[in-house]
């Protein structure tokens, strides 16, 4: 149970963390350009 | 008005809000695309106010500079580990549009144990070769790749952003071609499968789905037998549309948390929560 609990917890941390260092790393930026920016391929043209 | 439906309405007017989109056959362009949405909704539905997870998840892999995203992958297991697959049968629009499709009066079709055994791992695969290798490893010269799952696979892009945009907008309609005859011949295969098997995509397809299943027996939302008040009776497996044996597993990888068990149940031995109590 302590495990389980121990698990959560550091699961919730350890992807804090990663939101932190992608937006450190300026990941958003790429995120926003390819989403401002019809993605043709999704869209099934490209 | 049944509550799961409501949430799901809302949830799907709130990520496409851009309303005026539609009409002028354009995308949004607000800072908010570079939050991401919770659930499976393409960034190019001209509705959009926020970004796909897994075609933003593409977008950085398949950049020049990076070969992993912090941010996505750190954000989708932000959302695995505080809700689980409740995001796919609460809040995904594009769940939500399966669910709808199956509520069309024809005969229904339940995947036979042995054959869903085998298909549910499918998604699995599509995560890690569509969504992470191919975007890492089959780049072009200058080091980036295409949306490989966005491209060849995923409906809802031809759906919520495909479909609407070629019907607004004539520059896009003359450039259709093979690809958008693949991706419409897929997406009518998901549509006859979704009315007559219950949300195949979810659970055969979604690397989005896949994602949010590991975290369902560790998150912080979870299910929970009681097991002095259970008769195993069997009646939530009976009603679950997932083939799921609840009172055996009710933090299966493949309850996307509909809740129908808990209604069903004679005795209310299934109880929902959101703590770390029952882990």
């Amino acid at each position: 149970m302590v495990k389980g609990k121990t698990l959560t917890y550091g699961v919730l941390l350890g992807s804090i963390c990663l939101i932190g260092a992608g937006i450190y790393r300026n990941e958003v930026n790429i995120v926003l350009k390819k989403a401002v920016n019809l993605c043709l391929e999704c869209i099934g043209i490209g | 008005m049944d509550k799961r439906i409501l949430t799901q309405i809302i949830a799907t007017i709130a990520m496409n809000g851009n309303i005026k989109g539609f009409f002028e056959g354009s995308i949004f362009k607000g800072n908010s695309k570079k939050l991401c949405v919770p659930g499976l909704n393409c960034y190019s539905c001209p509705g959009a106010l926020g970004s796909c997870p897994i075609g933003s998840l593409q977008a950085v892999i398949g950049s020049i500079k990076y070969n992993f995203s912090f941010y996505i992958i750190g954000f989708m297991s932000l959302m695995g580990i505080l809700f689980g697959r409740l995001i796919c049968g609460w809040i995904c629009p594009f769940g939500f549009i399966q669910d709808l499709l199956y509520k069309i009066p024809l005969p229904k079709i339940k995947v036979n144990k042995k054959a869903n055994n085998y298909l549910k791992y499918l998604k699995y695969v599509i995560l890690l070769v569509f969504v992470i290798l191919l975007p890492m490893f089959l780049v072009n010269d200058v080091g980036m790749s295409d949306p490989y799952f966005c491209k060849y696979i995923c409906p809802a892009g031809t759906l919520e952003g495909g479909i609407p945009l070629v019907l607004m907008n004539e520059s896009l309609r003359d450039t259709i071609g093979f690809l958008f005859a693949w991706k419409i011949t897929l997406l009518i295969i998901t549509i006859i499968f979704s009315i007559l098997i219950y949300r195949p995509f979810c659970r055969y397809i979604c690397p989005l789905g896949a994602f949010y299943s590991l975290f369902n027996p560790i998150s912080f939302y979870q299910f929970k037998v009681d097991k002095n008040q259970c008769t195993m009776c069997n009646s939530c497996s009976k009603k679950c549309k997932m083939n799921i044996e609840v009172y055996k597993n009710p933090n299966s990888m493949e309850c996307i948390r509909c809740g129908d068990c808990a209604q069903i149940c004679p005795t209310k031995a299934i109880t929902k929560n959101f703590s770390t109590k029952n882990l």
